[in-house]
């Protein structure tokens, strides 16, 4: 068992392997959210019932939540790249840590320009110092800092282990994010989903997000796979097999 | 040849720093100067009314002392990476993060130390009550450390870079978030008569988590950077 993961885990360390595998994985996943996505608005946006205190306006829970987890999770994965980049020193762990920041950022800017407009007809306000506001925040400043300084060293092997440093030490600022709404009872409601408890809502509401968050996630590993192809033939492109790849399309 | 201890390479890295410090007190007053005047651009462009400053004050004097220090920082390493020393610092016996405690220490001693001791003059200026100015000193005292922490990963990762000074803040500032918050908080909490011993032990622990952990990320770090 163990041995197998072994296995499994240096394989996909391999950018060769990587490249090869990847295309039927983003093939499904991409076919995944294509499906997932538009099922779960429509179903979401037009089917499921309304609030009985918030009415329509509630709606954007379901491009909301699955942002904001989304944002969340692609920081703990670009930690986890970073700890294997740092422990291991994989190749395919920088390429992963680079290719996952920009999605995130922009997933935690979707969560925030949502909460804004969401926060609009419920709060009577734009933006509000909250807590779980301000940690977004935050996580929004710590994804545009390991951009930053990816972009900033000229070599790859150098700026990989730079942001893998950066992302393991912002990686505090997830729990903060998460027991935000527990810690300071402030504008903020509680978490909506949650994986060990039933959701006190009823299932006409939750079943639509739940369809949302999967092709969220699809979304995600299929552009994450398809900006990590891109990177490897980019880093690789000296190496024989991506000549020969090339060779064999015609294009060098 | 004899062998240096850990203990002795802490207190010769602190001594070296300091000395270096001080042969240059232009340097040294620079971020005080910032601190000064930045503090002074709050009466001026917001307004000078009592019922403003005395409420805003701890935290102009926070955010103030905040931007001194990452001021301060481009240059923690930047001089011994450009002479080299930063390399012997490396391959030196001792561990490379207790080396980096005692540069971060010195930074702290030069930086954040004056900052703390001028804030009572500044805060004074704000017309802050006066029995308010023990309990801003003292969120000082336990901040201003995490400052220096902290801002030493973000000095670490950018020191072989032209960019660094820029790029610094980027890095650090929203890990600053948390210290401003709680350091501001204190303080606030006081003014309302409220107990602010919680708020104390949260930036305590803060201080802790930081002592404890950045000097391996600065460390960490400082070897990529070196390496390069």
């Amino acid at each position: 068992m163990w041995e197998a993961f072994k296995q499994w885990f240096h394989r996909w360390g391999s950018p060769k392997w990587f490249y090869e595998r990847s295309l039927m994985w983003s093939f499904w996943l991409g076919w995944g959210a294509l499906i997932l996505l538009p099922v779960g608005m429509v179903w979401g946006l037009a089917f499921a019932p309304q609030d009985y205190q918030q009415g329509n306006s509630f709606r954007i829970i379901y491009l909301h939540v699955p942002a904001a987890i989304l944002a969340q999770s692609c920081y703990m994965i670009m930690a986890v790249a970073g700890f294997v980049s740092l422990v291991w020193r994989m190749k395919m762990a920088d390429v992963v840590l680079k290719c996952a920041a920009p999605i995130g950022a922009s997933f935690c800017f979707l969560a925030l320009f949502t909460g804004a407009v969401w926060g609009k007809p419920t709060w009577g306000t734009w933006w509000e110092w909250d807590a779980r506001l301000t940690a977004m925040l935050i996580l929004l400043f710590l994804y545009f800092g390991i951009i930053a300084l990816e972009a900033a060293i000229e070599d790859k092997i150098t700026a990989g282990r730079a942001a893998a440093v950066l992302s393991l030490v912002g990686v505090v600022n997830i729990p903060i994010i998460k027991y935000s709404v527990e810690w300071w009872r402030t504008l903020h409601q509680p978490a909506t989903f949650k994986l060990t408890e039933k959701p006190d809502m009823p299932v006409e509401m939750w079943a639509p997000l739940l369809v949302m968050v999967i092709g969220v996630y699809c979304f995600f590993g299929y552009s994450l796979f398809l900006r990590s192809r891109n990177e490897i033939i980019e880093r690789e492109r000296r190496t024989l097999w991506v000549r020969e790849l090339l060779a064999k399309e015609g294009k060098a | 040849m004899t062998e240096i201890g850990v203990w002795a390479g802490f207190c010769a890295v602190v001594r070296r720093d300091l000395m270096l410090a001080f042969r240059r007190p232009q340097e040294l007053a620079n971020p005080l100067v910032f601190f000064v005047m930045a503090v002074s651009l709050f009466p001026l462009g917001v307004s000078p009314e009592k019922s403003f400053l005395a409420p805003a004050a701890a935290g102009v004097v926070w955010v103030a002392s905040l931007l001194a220090t990452l001021l301060s920082l481009d240059a923690l390493f930047r001089a011994d990476h450009e002479d080299g020393s930063l390399e012997q610092l490396t391959l030196a016996p001792q561990p490379l993060f207790i080396l980096v405690l005692a540069k971060v220490f010195a930074h702290w001693l030069t930086t954040g130390l004056p900052l703390l001791l001028l804030s009572p003059v500044l805060a004074l200026m704000l017309h802050v009550d006066e029995s308010l100015l023990g309990v801003l000193m003292l969120s000082l005292l336990v901040g201003t450390p995490v400052l220096s922490l902290i801002g030493a990963i973000g000095a670490a990762l950018t020191v072989g870079l032209r960019v660094g000074g820029v790029l610094i803040s980027l890095l650090v500032l929203p890990l600053y978030i948390p210290v401003l918050i709680f350091g501001t908080g204190m303080v606030q909490s006081a003014a309302a008569g409220m107990d602010y011993t919680a708020t104390l032990a949260m930036l305590g622990a803060i201080l802790a988590l930081s002592l404890t952990l950045a000097p391996f990320a600065a460390a960490a770090a400082l070897k990529i950077s070196v390496s390069n």
